[in-house]
């Protein structure tokens, strides 16, 4: 990693990735600066595309010197220990107000060893309004030698008075075939399972490298394919809620209980609490604060295993929609052919149109906090009610 | 395992030991420590009022003082508690003994191996595990205390009693029909019923009979989620909706209300399909088997599509009431007419 340049794992960005680059060198000209550079950027791009590496890279260029990305930053950056790189990625359901405040604070800090201060907020979108308000002054004019650098899914996650002070880089949806070749290239990932997991995750480059090498997670996608398939009736489609909501805690507990079981021996070493041995009553309450934090990440987490589930829903729905229109494109679930057709072919378009609009209101109740099972329900019931016409 | 042995022979030690006086509230007299424990407010409240008027009738220059065992520095005890120059009695009230500090606990314990003369020292504890050294220690009869146990109190009967004793305490008369509606009216709240108590006492004439707690508390109904749920699913509309805004103006937020029909709506359309013994449907399908019967009762006269269609306007709701939506009540009202129609209104 660390001998190659910071942004190899970008891939399908190449125009992004001259724009950052061309503007990390323009910081560095002084007097003959082209304009390239500013003191505020939003990248945008779908999750998966490498939005945060992009801001990482992008980060690395400008705190090496002349702007051309040098290693020993890059492994400064890449442990996020660099003095004069201050981050702020939440895993929590939103950024709070505090964090943001602490980190404006900190943009009035001079840099210490790099000619700029880097700040990046991963996941801006999840600022609330009055939040994002707090960020409007910094944004506008900050510091001499402070550049921010916010990521989001799109602009119009991102209130119009912090869009209007920032510039854009949009990163592209790569082709499923570039991410392909990337975990081939990376994970030695056998290729025909590596384009099949990039199209099953529309190129979300995360998702595609946990399906590609993960078995359990495949059987998950597996079975939430089956049970769309197999909704009939309304108790069915009820109970077949439950277990979706099931495999999206095996998902997300998956991904976090080995991090919080760590976490916490981590902590307790910190702390010079023996293995195995009783908590002192006076530590309890910052145990208790990690275990807090762990529960609002598993709350995120379990959400955002629920929405990846009614993306696998909505990609199918679209192919089930694109097979009964001829529209010819490449289905994302290619290896559901077969099951694609039959309910294609059992079905009114129109009754594909309203599950996929079930979806879409799925996935807007979601974060409005409406119980996942509950949204499971929405989107099974309405599929059951409409193919029965 | 060593420590939790010792533990368990203190408490058998303890318990063969001297324990002191336990008395309800209205039996309260002076002693030099006075433990107010139990999670009802009004009762504690009522039982330090009282302690404070016989103190102060035995003696008009009583001194009474508050402290906060949850922020009392070191020291704060002792300064309230020392000799004052004309050697009056002093009453001291500490509050939140249940969240008391270290400090606070130190000095207590030193207090009770040697309490002032002519102090009356009332420790308000609500409940919970924090202060049990203390607690322990009172309760063992260091200090020559008394306890005044404060329970919550839940059944009708007790509640019952409790407003009895109020008109008995005023000399009033109250017959066993109006006591029975009066106590009904005022669930959830123990001083709800307390000052409707006082009020009656204060503001009629003559003996209270139901006709005078019409008078005055009548169409009071208090309600909860289950029961809205229930009365829309049974198909009686009028109810349901005047169940609803009961609740409402009686302070229920519509969001427990919706998880409420949410919940059951669900079991039903989760067994709409399955045949067989309730027991066998209900080890099936992970629930009791009342449950099952009930969504049974609850099934009748629904089609399977109408439960789905019942599906898709909780899960509308539900959205609405948290977010989104001008007026959360009506979308409330809206679901619940749909439910007592059977889902095909």
């Amino acid at each position: 990693m660390s001998t190659e340049t910071p942004f190899a794992e970008l891939i399908g960005q190449q125009q992004a990735i001259e724009w950052v680059t061309a503007a990390a060198r323009d910081a560095y000209r002084g007097e003959q600066s082209t304009g390239a550079m500013t003191h505020a950027w939003l990248l945008t791009g779908p999750p998966g595309s490498g939005r945060s590496n992009l801001a990482y890279a992008f980060a690395t260029a400008l705190l090496s010197p002349g702007g051309v990305p040098d290693p020993a930053v890059a492994a400064l950056v890449d442990a996020r220990t660099h003095p004069d790189l201050a981050v702020l990625a939440s895993e929590r359901v939103t950024i709070t107000i505090d964090e943001v405040r602490r980190l404006v604070t900190s943009a009035a800090y001079s840099p210490s060893v790099a000619a700029y201060r880097v700040l990046v907020i991963e996941d801006a979108d999840r600022m609330t309004e009055r939040t994002s308000n707090v960020l409007l002054k910094s944004l506008e004019e900050p510091p001499e030698r402070t550049v921010w650098i916010l990521c989001a899914p799109s602009e119009a996650d991102l209130l119009p008075t912090i869009r209007s002070r920032v510039r854009v880089v949009r990163l592209r949806v790569p082709d499923p075939a570039e991410v392909a070749e990337l975990l081939v290239r990376r994970d030695g990932v056998d290729p025909a399972l590596a384009l099949r997991a990039a199209q099953e995750a529309q190129s979300h480059i995360g998702m595609a490298h946990r399906l590609a090498t993960d078995a359990d997670a495949r059987a998950r996608r597996d079975e939430t394919i089956r049970i769309a398939f197999g909704v009939r009736s309304v108790p069915q489609a009820v109970r077949s809620a439950q277990r979706l909501l099931d495999i999206a805690k095996e998902d997300s507990s998956a991904l976090t209980e080995e991090r919080d079981e760590g976490e916490r021996a981590a902590a307790l070493k910190s702390m010079g609490v023996q293995p195995g041995a009783a908590v002192p009553p006076q530590l309890r309450s910052m145990l208790k604060q990690l275990e807090d934090d762990q529960k609002r990440r598993a709350t995120r987490g379990l959400r955002d295993s629920v929405d990846r589930i009614l993306l696998d829903l909505l990609a199918l729905h679209r192919d089930v929609l694109l097979h009964q229109l001829g529209a010819g494109l490449t289905p994302v679930n290619g290896a559901y052919g077969d099951d694609i057709e039959r309910l294609a072919t059992d079905t009114p378009p129109t009754a594909t149109l309203a599950v996929l609009d079930a979806i879409a209101d799925a996935r807007r109740r979601l974060p409005a906090n409406v119980p996942p099972l509950l949204v499971l329900e929405a989107v099974l019931v309405t599929a059951a009610l409409e193919r029965r016409r | 395992m060593a420590a939790r042995a010792g533990s368990t022979r203190a408490t058998a030690a303890k318990a063969a030991g001297p324990r002191i006086p336990v008395l309800v509230w209205d039996e309260v007299r002076p002693a030099p420590v006075v433990l107010v424990s139990g999670p009802e407010d009004l009762l504690a409240e009522r039982a330090t009022r009282r302690l404070r008027e016989v103190l102060a009738a035995a003696d008009p220059s009583l001194e009474v003082s508050d402290l906060d065992a949850s922020n009392a520095a070191p020291g704060d005890l002792s300064t309230l508690a020392s000799p004052s120059l004309f050697g009056e009695p002093r009453l001291i009230r500490v509050t939140a003994v249940e969240r008391l500090t270290d400090g606070f606990l130190a000095e207590a314990m030193r207090y009770l191996e040697a309490p002032a003369d002519d102090t009356t020292l009332v420790l308000r504890h609500s409940g919970g595990t924090r202060g049990k050294r203390l607690l322990d220690a009172v309760r063992g009869g260091l200090g020559g205390g008394v306890e005044v146990a404060c329970a919550e109190l839940k059944r009708d009967a007790d509640r019952s009693a409790f407003a009895a004793a109020e008109f008995r305490a005023a000399r009033k008369r109250i017959s066993p029909g109006a006591l029975r509606v009066l106590v009904s009216a005022f669930q959830a709240d123990l001083a709800e019923l307390a000052s409707a108590c006082q009020q009656l006492i204060r503001d009629t004439a003559g003996d209270v009979t139901e006709a005078t707690v019409e008078t005055y508390y009548a169409g009071r109904v208090e309600t909860n989620a289950f029961a809205v749920a229930d009365a829309a699913l049974a198909g009686r509309r009028g109810d349901a909706l005047v169940l609803l805004r009961h609740a409402i103006a009686t302070g229920a937020d519509p969001v427990p209300i919706v998880a409420a029909i949410a919940s059951k709506v669900r079991t039903m359309a989760r067994i709409a399909d399955a045949h067989g013994s309730s027991a066998r449907v209900a080890s099936e399908y992970g629930l009791a088997p009342w449950q099952v019967d009930r969504a049974r009762r609850d099934l009748e006269g629904w089609q399977s599509d109408g439960v789905g269609r019942a599906i898709l306007l909780v899960a509308e709701t539900d959205e609405r009431v948290k977010s989104g939506a001008r007026d959360p009540e009506y979308a409330v009202e809206r679901l619940v007419a749909f439910l007592a129609g059977r889902g095909e209104g």
